[in-house]
């Protein structure tokens, strides 16, 4: 009975269920979308000018700094959201019922999980359009924007398992909603909105070394033309690695709870 | 002979808490045959949840063997899923969804072809009343009508046995008569039913056999009438049409208290048939009418007043 096929089935079966919360329930994912699109205007418009200048351009060359450091907050907001969402479910009933069911166990999280991938892409893409619309210029090409899409699932996919086990270990969904928060502030502690060589040391080293800053050099490599070096491994590394164990965590406390 | 539908053997459990562990369970055994309905009675707090919880595979026994559906509980747990069904105490439907959505929600998850699945739903929103609302989000609903579609959630997988707990909890009296119906068409059906309940009305109406729970233990167990007649206090109330049949009775039986104003004798008596029989066989023989006769058993609620010393309280 626990064959693959079965898993897999069970798995799209919650996928479903998730997608249709997801269009229930719209006002979290506006939420979530919002936020990000905010902070990409406030910086562009606000502080862009001064910051531009700083990192010897104008406020053009500054929107298209700053993208992939809004795109891993969008992301990180987002798991805010999945991890509510997850400690939410299991306050209910429902998966109850779900944990006496002869199904696949993992289903039921795997439903959660690319419910909010899905909903993190498609948060991405409308960032993207709004910072096409205010004059971001990509000089990226197919095979270019095809590995953003990737290195970005992956992403996706490492904080929405990380969001998951966060909100499972949540005693209520209130505390599942500050728990990801930190993730919200990695991109200011890294290359997101300001070069790291312009931190003070402790900082820098910090910005440097922690997860995010990789992922977005990568991202702004493969948009920009800037130099990726080696990068992309580390931030391919960086995603499977905190997938893997996000994953385990989540899986073994579900099964115990 | 057939493999009783739950076989438990000293089932416990018991939860970590300030000042030593808190026994909730403390060796408890449990038969109940294919195609009845048992009820596990109790106050709040007895173990009756844990004990749902344990035999629906939600949570593991600190200890005890118990088969379920002829599978063993700990070894097979898949197996016993397969088996069973389970109506919880909290309404276990998704409320973002519609009733019909949930209803195929468990279609798929039961592996039912899409056909199938569609059929299934649409039988049991018809079935549970349920129909108007289907396309309606199961938070739209009212408690009544959320547990129907738990319970028709739960069917679908045509489980052979059922565990409910405390199905009525919060219902009004017309929703718990629906529900009471809808539990008798199933066992109808064969399906095996445990059923938690505070209520004793509700154990008294349903159940084959009733078990009573009280802080972990199980404290009696019977048929409601064998439970009523462990107890003392039931008695036969006689009203006679005239003042000299009461004297005449009162005589006769040597036993009872009359009440001359209202001309009725209460006679003590387990209030069984044969107590009864005898008792008017008796009068008859000495040709005293008796105008109107009723037998006043004690409650489920008496049982438990008597066996905990305690008001069942809720």
């Amino acid at each position: 009975m626990n064959s693959p096929a079965l898993a897999l089935r069970d798995s799209a079966t919650m996928t479903r269920r998730q997608l249709k919360r997801l269009l229930r329930y719209p006002s979290m994912t506006v939420q979530l979308v919002i936020t990000p699109v905010i902070i990409l205007l406030l910086f562009v418009y606000v502080l862009g000018g001064t910051l531009g200048a700083g990192i010897g351009g104008g406020r053009d060359a500054y929107v298209a700094y700053i993208v992939p450091g809004i795109l891993l907050m969008a992301a990180a907001t987002a798991a805010t959201g999945t991890a509510v969402m997850v400690a939410t479910d299991m306050t209910e009933g429902i998966v109850a019922r779900f944990r006496t069911m002869r199904i696949s166990r993992a289903s039921v999280l795997t439903g959660h999980v690319v419910g909010a991938v899905v909903q993190q892409l498609l948060g991405m893409a409308v960032l993207i359009g709004i910072a096409l619309a205010i004059g971001f210029r990509p000089n990226a090409t197919a095979a270019e924007w095809l590995a953003v899409t990737g290195l970005l699932t992956l992403f996706a996919l490492a904080v929405t398992w990380l969001a998951v086990a966060l909100g499972l270990r949540s005693p209520t969904p209130e505390a599942a909603s500050n728990a990801p928060m930190p993730l919200i502030l990695l991109p200011f502690l890294g290359s997101g909105f300001v070069p790291t060589d312009s931190m003070p040391t402790v900082l820098r080293w910090f910005a440097e070394y922690q997860p995010f800053t990789p992922i977005m050099e990568t991202v702004r490599g493969l948009l920009l033309g800037t130099a990726i070096g080696d990068s992309a491994a580390i931030a391919t590394a960086w995603c499977a690695g905190i997938t893997a164990l996000s994953y385990l965590w989540a899986k073994r406390t579900f099964d115990k709870a | 002979m057939t493999t009783p539908a739950i076989a438990a053997n000293g089932l416990r459990k018991s939860y970590p808490g300030k000042g030593g562990d808190k026994v909730v369970l403390d060796g408890i055994d449990l038969t109940v045959p294919e195609g009845t309905v048992f009820s596990l009675l109790g106050p709040n707090g007895a173990g009756k949840t844990t004990a749902v919880q344990i035999l629906s595979t939600l949570i593991p026994a600190d200890g005890g063997t118990v088969r379920v559906a002829g599978h063993d509980l700990a070894r097979s747990p898949d197996d016993v899923r397969g088996a069973i069904g389970v109506t919880g105490q909290y309404s276990a439907v998704d409320k973002l969804l519609t009733g019909e959505e949930n209803l195929l929600l468990m279609a798929d998850l039961h592996h039912l072809s899409r056909r199938d699945g569609r059929r299934r739903a649409a039988e049991l929103l018809d079935r549970f009343d349920l129909a108007d609302a289907a396309r309606k989000p199961a938070s739209a609903y009212s408690g009544g009508m959320q547990r129907r579609l738990d319970l028709a959630m739960t069917l679908v997988g045509d489980p052979r046995l059922i565990f409910l707990d405390e199905p009525t909890t919060g219902l009004d009296p017309r929703s718990r008569r629906s529900m009471w119906q809808i539990v008798r068409e199933l066992v109808a059906g064969g399906v095996t039913i445990f059923l938690t309940t505070q209520y004793l009305e509700e154990a008294d109406e349903l159940a084959d056999r009733i078990a009573l729970l009280d802080r972990g233990r199980l404290i009696a167990e019977g048929t409601a009438d064998e439970l009523k007649r462990r107890i003392p206090g039931g008695h036969i109330r006689l009203t006679f049409a005239g003042a000299h049949l009461l004297d005449a009775a009162r005589r006769v039986l040597d036993e009872g208290v009359a009440d001359p104003d209202a001309l009725t004798l209460r006679v003590p008596s387990d209030g069984g048939v044969r107590a009864v029989r005898e008792l008017l066989v008796l009068l008859d023989e000495r040709g005293i009418d008796v105008a109107e006769m009723s037998v006043h058993t004690p409650d489920l609620d008496d049982v438990f007043l008597t066996l905990t010393g305690r008001e069942a309280t809720r």
